[in-house]
């Protein structure tokens, strides 16, 4: 049958039939080398596409500690929940239970969700706590999820926020610090690419796309001890007072760390809502008139040009003086002082005549090199440089004023770098707040002008100074008194103070600065030397303490030790 | 020609055997990579644990809380002056 159909077969349709095989060949020919030729390259990246994976490394925000490494600053992993609206929607009665943990209107979340309707990926809460993050885990909703992100938490609270700042809701920097250190603490997150199996699970790490950079850790110089203490002395003493704001600096003197910075008023970083006027770091942002406090730098200028010596005296009755038709005045009239008892006494008669007896040259030089008019290079966001206007453009009046510390302005932070200058024999340090950092002293002012500056100093606390209340049992303080008139839009206004002392010790071996700012006292005080000074009593009690400073006299108090032991 | 038999023999086992050896290896190396991976998960619940706990020691030891405590429940105060001895200098 076979044999008979194959001879029965015409040639033509054979050769037909051949021909049409041939093209079928040949079109498949081509097809397997337009595939395996000319797209390889495509189908390869489809086929790794199913099994390969890109992964990001996670990468956390480094830890700010202070510099006994207690934890200022730390992430962690908090749960925010999302929610893929079409598959919620599926089953509206689950929206009511989810509602209920989140404390949202089931209604309008059914409502937000349904306008949204055609989304993927909708936000519900961020950052939640982790228990109700448990609960809706726990519901096991169809179309809720839950994502893993990093939260910043605060420990210490409102007594560090204004020097370490907060990060908003990505992890970023805002204030403070965290802004000025971001990239440092920030880090990046890292991918690599990865094989999967249907499970899920990673069954072998290809390649890595890009290490993941850990942010790094941050230790300050700030203690933690230190910071609540002053905090907390500064906060009863605005309440008081009744005061519009606040600052203390604590500065190492043989360092320049800030031990110390707090501000009233102050915040909570770790709530969301902010009220703009608390965040600020008004220590290094904000500057004022210091008055009084910058007369022991004119001093230093008046000892250094060789316009007295300390036991100098200076006639300042019949208690005020007249420059250039204005009128400077004692708080009452100190009859016959000598240039000690000018700082004692805080005259401002006293402190003009000296004053105006140098060249506006000179007397801006010597401010200039306490670091006036110029930002103390810290680093800070918003820090001020303060106002010190150039010798050339100074009148007569004007050098008098700045002798006493008015028409100049300065951040308590700058007054704090000068005062340990005089109290570190005339070097200045550059301020910072990292533990450790590379701040070589620049000479301010010989040694002994600083020294003799110091004693100066070490008077205003006796019985018959201006700082009495800044005396510190066991050890000697040397410091000034300031009490200044606020400028306000109609010239200086007559009720509003700013008062302030700045001062170190113990006076034989100074290694604390603090300078104390009470801005607009209320009440019935506003003098420097009973609002500022008793503050700065407590908190360098309290600093002497904390760390273990030996008393100026400790020799004698060693020896009444040992007798009241019962000898040895 | 009974040589070559035998190298091609030889040939053919080692190549079986070398193929054996790579299914082997790269079934540890996906086995180890499982394992790396959950390691990699626990040590990151570790760290998430230690900062959690960072937290909590940090608000714990609070200096309000303590001070609080101090004076309150346990009643405690700061020595008058009198009361200091400076043992060491």
């Amino acid at each position: 049958m076979s044999n008979q159909t194959k001879q029965t077969v015409p040639s033509s349709r054979l050769y037909a039939l051949l021909l049409i095989f041939l093209l079928c060949s040949f079109a498949l020919i081509a097809r397997a080398v337009n595939l395996q030729v000319m797209e390889t390259d495509f189908l390869q990246g489809q086929g790794k596409a199913r099994y390969l994976r890109e992964v990001t490394i996670a990468s956390t925000r480094g830890v700010i500690t202070d510099r006994n490494g207690e934890p200022l600053a730390v992430s962690t992993p908090v749960d925010s929940v999302w929610v893929h609206p079409g598959e919620l929607l599926e089953f509206p009665e689950n929206i009511k239970p989810l509602a209920k943990l989140i404390n949202g209107d089931a209604d309008e979340i059914e409502r937000k969700l349904t306008q949204r309707a055609k989304r993927g990926f909708v936000w519900m809460r961020r950052r939640l706590n982790p228990v109700v993050a448990d609960q809706i885990r726990e519901l096991n909703i169809p179309g809720v999820y839950l994502q893993k992100e990093y939260r910043r938490f605060y420990p210490a609270g409102e007594v560090t926020s204004h020097v370490i700042g907060f990060t908003n809701i990505d992890d970023v920097g805002q204030e403070g610090l965290e802004l000025a250190y971001d990239s440092w603490l920030a880090g990046s997150p890292g991918s690599k690419r990865v094989i999967k199996n249907r499970k899920g699970q990673t069954v072998e790490e290809v390649e890595l796309i890009r290490e993941a950079d850990p942010g790094n850790d941050l230790r300050l110089s700030i203690d933690k001890r230190l910071q609540y203490l002053a905090y907390r002395e500064l906060k009863s003493t605005v309440l008081k007072h009744g005061a519009r704001s606040g600052s203390v600096v604590v500065l190492d003197v043989n360092s320049g760390e800030i031990l110390a910075m707090v501000n009233q008023p102050s915040y909570n970083p770790n709530d969301p809502g902010h009220d703009t006027d608390g965040l600020r770091n008004r220590a290094v942002t904000d500057v004022i008139e210091p008055g009084s406090v910058m007369k022991p730098i004119a001093m230093a200028s008046v000892l250094e040009n060789r316009i007295t010596t300390p036991t100098t005296l200076i006639e300042t009755s019949p208690g005020y003086i007249v420059i250039s038709g204005h009128t400077i005045r004692d708080h009452r009239n100190y009859g016959t002082l000598d240039a000690t008892g000018v700082i004692t006494k805080s005259s401002n008669v006293g402190i003009t005549k000296l004053a105006l007896q140098l060249e506006p040259e000179e007397m801006w030089d010597t401010y200039s090199r306490f670091g006036f008019g110029e930002a103390t290079g810290t680093g800070f966001p918003g820090e001020s440089a303060g106002v010190l206007r150039n010798h050339r453009r100074w009148r007569r009046l004007e050098q008098a004023t700045i002798a006493y510390g008015y028409g100049i302005s300065a951040t308590p932070l700058q007054l704090a770098q000068a005062y340990a200058a005089i109290a570190n024999g005339g070097k200045l340090r550059q301020p910072t707040f990292i533990q450790g950092s590379n701040n070589p002293p620049i000479s301010a002012i010989d040694p002994d002008i600083a020294n003799a500056i110091a004693k100066m100093l070490e008077t205003v606390t006796t019985k018959a100074g201006t700082g009495s209340r800044a005396r510190v049992a066991n050890y000697r303080i040397a410091g000034k008194t300031g009490t200044s008139h606020k400028a306000s839009a109609s010239g200086y206004a007559a009720a509003r103070y700013v008062s302030s002392f700045a001062g170190f010790g113990p006076a034989s071996n100074p290694r604390l600065v603090c300078v104390v700012i009470i801005n607009d006292p209320t009440g019935k005080e506003y003098y420097g030397g009973l609002v500022a000074a008793p503050l700065f009593s407590e908190v360098m009690t309290g600093a002497m303490r904390i760390l273990n400073i030996p008393p100026d006299d400790y020799p004698a108090m060693l020896v009444s030790a040992s007798g009241s032991a019962g000898g040895q | 020609m009974n040589s070559q038999i035998l190298i091609l023999f030889l040939v053919l086992v080692a190549v079986v055997c070398s193929a054996l050896g790579v299914v082997y290896t790269r079934h540890q190396s996906r086995g180890l990579a499982v394992e790396l991976g959950a390691l990699e998960i626990q040590r990151d619940e570790g760290l998430a644990e230690w900062s959690r706990l960072q937290i909590e020691q940090g608000w714990l030891a609070d200096a309000s809380q303590i001070e609080k405590t101090a004076r309150g429940a346990l009643q405690m105060q700061q020595p008058a002056e009198i009361q200091i001895l400076v043992v060491s200098p």
